[in-house]
């Protein structure tokens, strides 16, 4: 029996999974939340992804950017009694995220309609590298603010870094800051005043390769936000703060074998030197065997004997012998991992043959999570 | 359907599906075609090195087999590369590039990582080629190009831009860049599937994204599914091994048979999946095999090449 998660994150009110793409974060992130509000806990978990993924694996026809909760009836349907315990989801909606800031933080209407109508902001709020991440955060914090949650749980971004929203705040305030720039770019009608001809030249090129206009609406947009820049800063270092707190636990998700697997071990060390406490590294689908007997002669025999023809026989022992090869290939992937994590359990979740779409799809991962396997 | 009449391949598709290994399957098919090959790796950690054994690839663009190339695109690279190719005086480029202020900028310019990235992708399919002390030409550029979202990001750029700036040298490449992009004579994207619900679904919605738009569509020239499991059995086979399957016990025969029924279940998940996607994809689907090597190497890349096309 394997450590369970519910004794992990004892104490703890966030709960963030990282890891690679594709490898389930997702299923896990709604799975532990199942879990825990079948163990009478108000859980909510916050999903990033834009391919609607947790509204697919909970049956919800639409999630929005406020949470709604998961109905109590399917836990029922699941032959599961919740107790107390909640299940809320939300997805993020980056943008509209994006524009609740800017309205919060800008002194007057006057401001706030003047970013929110920028084209650079527009740029920024829907595709700007790092701006999904950040809203992320903002919004987990948001809801930790409320508290109105025993657990939250941040099913973090797809990104290409992993751990990038964990930089996200910082990257955007000198973003958004753009103190520096504001020495130099002034709105057109104050004129251009140059500090010196280095200077002059850079925007000279900038403003040659970008096109001018786009100077123009950098400028614009530095000197709207210029009044908000104090307020979004000290929101954003709090938001940072959130996750190195006490009561954040970080949850490594990966697959076993090939890039997640490697990507998982990296990840380790990472918190590692960020300080930031690793609860456990979770293993997605594991192949497993039923530890019988290997494939070989002796079984295409014994298959021979029960009467299955010889062709058919060597099919079967062909098939025994991949799943076994992917079997070990697992145990030893794994293996070297745990050799990696240090202290951390490492939990193990087998290869479904059905794929998680429903509440009672994530609750048959219970007992893998939950130390009950 | 010849996949490399195409001078740009975009290989898009959801996390995890193994984008880059088709990428570089791809870039092997083309080259035993006897076509001159490059992948370009955006998203992925330098896999290419990986998957030939060998060292990271980098910013040089990097024999890996007889027809095949590969290099790793860095934006900050790229934006110097622009530099030299604009600036008249290089030394003024160079000092552009160390200038911490221009750095800054091109940083705080939104999109514009993406745009060089465009930009360079583009650049590597022209002929003769535009980038100072670069001559080798390619007959087909692949990009090993971000997951759904953000890789349907990429490829708007270059609109995005042009909208944005309306004006310039970068505006100018950016229309052409786009011209290219959405001519389906010059421009395919590909897209990496897994027979498994979430996946269908996401390559299903990346289709209509990238196909859809009224204005500035791409062309989605086929949807690739990795990881199809074996179909070692018929059904009548089926029938016969499920019979039996209380019959043969725990020995030797039955631990072969438990294995050979989880096979054929997870094929038939795959295959209802598979269906789904072929239902609701308009681009052609082909499928690829499930690998059961330990690890992905040159090998494994030759079947996946020989299974592309």
């Amino acid at each position: 029996m394997s450590e369970s998660i519910e004794t992990i994150l004892e104490g703890a009110s966030i709960c963030a999974c990282v890891g690679s793409g594709g490898v389930g974060k997702t299923t896990t992130s709604a799975a532990i939340a199942a879990g825990m509000a079948a163990r009478g806990h108000k859980v909510a978990v916050l999903t990033i992804d834009p391919a609607k993924r947790l509204a697919d694996s909970l049956g919800l026809e639409e999630l929005g950017n406020a949470e709604s909760q998961v109905d109590p009836a399917l836990f029922e349907a699941a032959g599961v009694d919740p107790g107390g315990g909640e299940l809320w989801a939300s997805m993020l909606d980056s943008k509209a995220t994006f524009d609740e800031i800017i309205e919060r933080h800008s002194p007057d209407p006057e401001t706030r309609d003047r970013i929110l109508a920028n084209r650079i902001y527009k740029q920024i709020s829907g595709a700007l590298a790092g701006s999904q991440e950040y809203m992320a955060m903002e919004k987990l914090y948001e809801m930790h603010e409320r508290g109105d949650y025993d657990l939250l749980i941040l099913d973090t971004p797809p990104s290409r870094n992993a751990l990038d929203f964990l930089d996200a705040p910082r990257r955007l305030v000198q973003f958004v800051d753009g103190r520096s720039l504001r020495m130099f770019i002034r709105p057109a009608g104050f004129g251009a005043r140059i500090a010196s001809r280095g200077t002059s030249m850079i925007f000279s090129v900038l403003g040659r390769l970008t096109g001018v206009d786009l100077l123009g609406d950098l400028s614009e947009f530095f000197t709207a936000t210029s009044s908000l820049v104090d307020g979004f800063r000290e929101r954003a270092e709090r938001v940072q703060g959130l996750l190195s707190a006490e009561g954040t636990e970080f949850l490594i998700v990966c697959g076993p074998a090939g890039e997640p697997i490697e990507e998982a071990a990296f990840l380790r060390g990472k918190l590692g030197e960020l300080g930031l406490p690793l609860g456990a590294v979770i293993v997605n689908r594991v192949h497993g065997g039923d530890g019988g007997a290997p494939p070989g002669p002796e079984a295409t025999r014994a298959l021979r004997n029960a009467g299955i023809g010889v062709g058919l026989a060597k099919r079967i022992t062909a098939s025994h012998a991949d799943l076994q090869a992917l079997v070990e290939r697992d145990a030893e992937n794994v293996e070297k991992l745990v050799g990696r994590i240090g202290e951390a359990p490492l939990l193990r979740v087998p290869e479904m043959s059905d794929e998680v779409h429903d509440l009672a799809g994530l609750l048959s991962l219970d007992p893998y999570l939950f130390g009950e396997a | 359907m010849d996949p490399f009449d195409k001078r740009l391949l975009f290989v898009t598709g959801k996390g995890g599906v193994g984008k880059t290994t088709v990428a570089y399957a791809l870039g092997l098919a083309a080259a035993v075609a006897g076509k001159r090959a490059i992948v370009c790796e955006i998203a992925s950690q330098e896999r290419g090195a990986d998957l030939f054994a060998r060292k990271p690839i980098g910013f040089e663009e990097t024999r890996l087999a007889k027809g095949l190339w590969a290099l790793s695109v860095d934006p900050d690279e790229l934006v110097h590369e622009y530099l030299q190719t604009h600036m008249p005086v290089r030394a003024m480029a160079e000092l552009l590039h160390r200038s911490r202020l221009f750095t800054y900028l091109a940083a705080a310019t939104p999109g514009l990582a993406e745009m060089v990235t465009m930009g360079k992708v583009w650049e590597l399919a022209q002929t003769p080629r535009k980038a100072p002390g670069r001559s080798r030409t390619y007959d087909v550029v692949i990009v090993d190009a971000p997951a759904t979202g953000h890789g349907v990001g990429l490829l708007r750029t270059p609109r995005t831009f042009r909208e944005i700036a309306r004006v310039g040298p970068l505006a100018n490449q950016a229309r052409r860049i786009e011209e290219t992009l959405t001519d389906p004579r010059m421009t395919a994207i590909t897209i990496v599937a897994r027979a498994e619900e979430m996946a269908v679904n996401e390559s299903i919605g990346l289709e209509e994204a990238l196909t859809g738009a009224p204005e500035g569509a791409f062309a989605v020239d086929r949807v690739y599914v990795n990881g199809l499991y074996p179909r070692r059995f018929t059904d009548d086979e089926r029938s016969e091994l499920e019979a039996l399957g209380s019959t043969v016990g725990d020995g030797p025969a039955g631990s072969a048979l438990s294995a050979a029924t989880e096979e054929i279940a997870r094929v038939a998940a795959q295959s209802a999946q598979l269906d789904r996607l072929r239902a609701g994809v308009e681009a052609p689907v082909v499928e690829l095999p499930f690998l059961f090597a330990p690890r992905i190497g040159r090998a494994e890349l030759d079947i996946l090449a020989e299974a592309l096309t």
